[in-house]
């Protein structure tokens, strides 16, 4: 069973009298624990194609099964829950809560989820550890740097055990040696078994992907895999 | 979201503006500060007046001479009515009355008085020695009008403090002579100072027989009888009594008015206990508009944090945990302005009754809970407009606004 399953997936946009068609007769499917990259121009679709898999957004037509699980039908409290339970978010601008210090915005979904407080804080300390913050929980996102706020981000991203980490241009506002880091950060969670789609510009960083989609007009342009991938 | 994490929540979003949130939270509590300060001062009034009246005199019955029907004119009474005064008489024989305690017939004028070459105006009460009793006064030094004969009048006076002090700086006046008009009365007594009542200043009244003031001014008529009912429960009887004993005086004629003390207080009641509403209306309005303003400034917070939401829903927010985040954020602005608002309301009652003791500036309970709960509706039910916003936000729409 694919983690992910799209057919026949369309999303038409309306610009004006214009329709926009920003993703046409999809068809993809990605196994767990896979590393895709999704690259292509601006307007190809590939953020639509994220928000898309991250129950952000709804197709027009066509079904989308999470886990052998059609959640095109759910309601949006079924999705948020879905999204909670099973999908993290990195983002190029981080989204950090700026009132809330590092600590704080890890333990945001877990917060948003209901748990309890004690068990937050022991996660959210495994978690600080894990990412080298430990002398940075009681920062704030602007008394942090860049990569700071990114650990920052994927820890939140990471905090619920997803089965699938959706980021959007990951390293898009972080210089190249920061950039790498959280790349490498990313890479790990995914060699422990995290399935990752990766959305990005950067062609050396598709490059360390096992598998590239490029896109081009809402279509799937190429997918090739990487000869020395396992899966 | 566990309530306790919804309330930190929320603090931490009105605390992390705290411009906004202070500017709410101080449109809240003028709002209700404005509703304890006017009631206080409406109720103030309110007790300030009957508690004049009360001072009066315990279960009091006043008969005025003359009728004031409220029939309108009635051509045939022009003709067969022929006004009469009350008289001395008339208030001796209501003290055969049953329900009746005491009475007190009184005169009232104006004359001068003078003392070793002071001299000033002064009104002059007549009346017997049952008037200063009825009328809760107190003697301070000396004693009351005598008990005798009330068409007999010795030539004796009871004097306000303020005519004591003016007249004898610093000396006694117990037992000097003075001249009241073209009379020369021996002072028998000098009121404690009581000051102003209804109009009429005792502190400068002089009190004399009633048959002297009559002679002095040239008359037989009183300008009131003041009756004293047995009991609060036998008012309505001793009117009854009056009004009967006083028509059969008068060969069957109703041409007096009767009135009691506890109709007029409760007249009085009435009267600026509506005010006080009045005046607690007026005060809801900026109540109401200081909802508005909690709706504006939540309004402006889900603006200013569509990121955020957008980012909690990407989170795996439900659309109840946001609506129930920003509605938090509303009360809780609008209890932090209740509760500073009604110590701010307090403290101006207390700052009033400060500056004037004499005023009962308090204000009511029903006004306290009225506009406590109206600002906590309100800013409630103006939250629920931002709320619903903030929870049906596009996520993808949202994420965008960072």
């Amino acid at each position: 069973m694919a983690l992910i399953e799209l057919s026949g997936i369309e999303r038409v946009f309306q610009l004006g009298d214009a329709e926009v068609h920003a993703l046409a007769a999809l068809n993809l499917r990605i196994e767990a624990g896979e590393y895709v990259a999704v690259m292509g121009p601006s307007g190809s679709g590939k953020s639509t194609l994220l928000n898309l898999l991250g129950l952000l957004d709804r197709p027009n037509a066509g079904t989308y099964r999470l886990e052998g699980r059609d959640v095109t039908t759910l309601s949006p409290d079924e999705q948020a829950r879905v999204r909670s339970e099973r999908i993290g978010f990195v983002f190029q601008s981080f989204h950090l809560v700026p009132r809330l210090t590092a600590a704080e915005n890890i333990a945001l979904p877990m917060t948003l989820a209901g748990i309890p407080a004690r068990e937050r804080n022991a996660r959210v300390a495994r978690a600080l550890a894990s990412f080298g913050l430990e002398n940075r929980a009681d920062h704030r996102p602007d008394q942090l740097s860049g990569g700071q706020r990114q650990r920052v981000a994927i820890a939140r991203a990471t905090i619920m055990q997803p089965a699938l980490i959706l980021a959007d241009e990951p390293t898009g506002n972080l210089d190249r040696h920061t950039g790498e880091e959280v790349v490498d950060l990313l890479e790990a969670l995914n060699a422990a078994g995290v399935t990752l789609v990766v959305v990005t510009h950067d062609q050396a960083m598709g490059a360390r992907a096992r598998r590239r989609i490029v896109m081009e007009d809402g279509r799937l342009k190429s997918d090739s895999r990487s000869p020395d991938a396992p899966g | 979201m566990r309530l306790a994490d919804t309330l930190r929540f929320a603090r931490d979003a009105a605390t992390g503006y705290p411009l906004r949130t202070a500017l709410s939270v101080l449109a809240m509590s003028i709002g209700v500060a404005a509703v304890v300060i006017l009631t206080a001062l409406g109720d103030g009034a309110r007790r300030y007046v009957v508690g004049q009246f009360s001072s009066i005199g315990t279960n009091l019955v006043i008969v005025l001479p003359g009728r004031s029907g409220t029939g309108g004119f009635n051509p045939a009474n022009a003709i067969t009515t022929t006004p009469r005064d009350l008289t001395i008489d008339d208030a001796a024989a209501l003290r055969r009355a049953p329900a009746v305690s005491r009475v007190a017939p009184l005169a009232v004028g104006t004359s001068e008085i003078s003392f070793g070459g002071r001299l000033r105006e002064v009104m002059v009460a007549g009346s017997t020695s049952d008037f200063i009793p009825i009328r809760n006064f107190e003697v301070g030094q000396g004693s009351g009008l005598p008990e005798e004969d009330w068409s007999r009048g010795s030539s004796v006076a009871v004097i306000g403090s303020k005519i004591r002090e003016e007249l004898f700086p610093g000396g006694p006046a117990v037992g000097q002579l003075i001249r009241v008009g073209d009379r020369r009365l021996r002072i028998a007594g000098v009121l404690k100072p009581i000051g102003q009542g209804l109009g009429m200043n005792t502190d400068e009244l002089v009190i004399v027989p009633v048959s002297l003031a009559q002679a002095m001014f040239n008359s037989n008529t009183l300008f009131r009888i003041l009756v004293e009912a047995r009991s609060r429960e036998a008012i309505p009887e001793a009117k009854d009594q009056v009004l009967e004993i006083l028509r059969q005086r008068h060969r069957g004629e109703e041409d007096v008015t009767v009135i009691t003390q506890d109709a007029v207080l409760a007249t009085f009641d009435k009267l600026l206990g509506a005010l006080t509403l009045g005046v607690a209306g007026i005060a809801a309005i900026s109540l109401a508009v200081a909802g508005i303003l909690v709706m504006n400034v939540m309004l402006v917070a889900v603006t200013q944090r569509t990121g955020e939401i957008g980012l909690l829903k990407a989170l795996g927010a439900p659309a109840r945990t946001i609506r129930l985040a920003f509605l938090t954020e509303a009360a809780m602005l609008s209890t932090v302005g209740a509760l500073v608002g009604y110590l701010l309301g307090q403290l101006g009652a207390f700052g009033l009754r400060q500056a004037f003791p004499v005023f009962p500036a308090y204000p009511p309970d029903w006004a306290v809970i009225a506009g406590l709960s109206t600002a906590l509706v309100t800013g409630l039910l103006f939250g629920v407009m931002p709320a619903r916003r903030a929870a049906r936000l596009d996520p993808v729409q949202a994420l965008m606004k960072h």
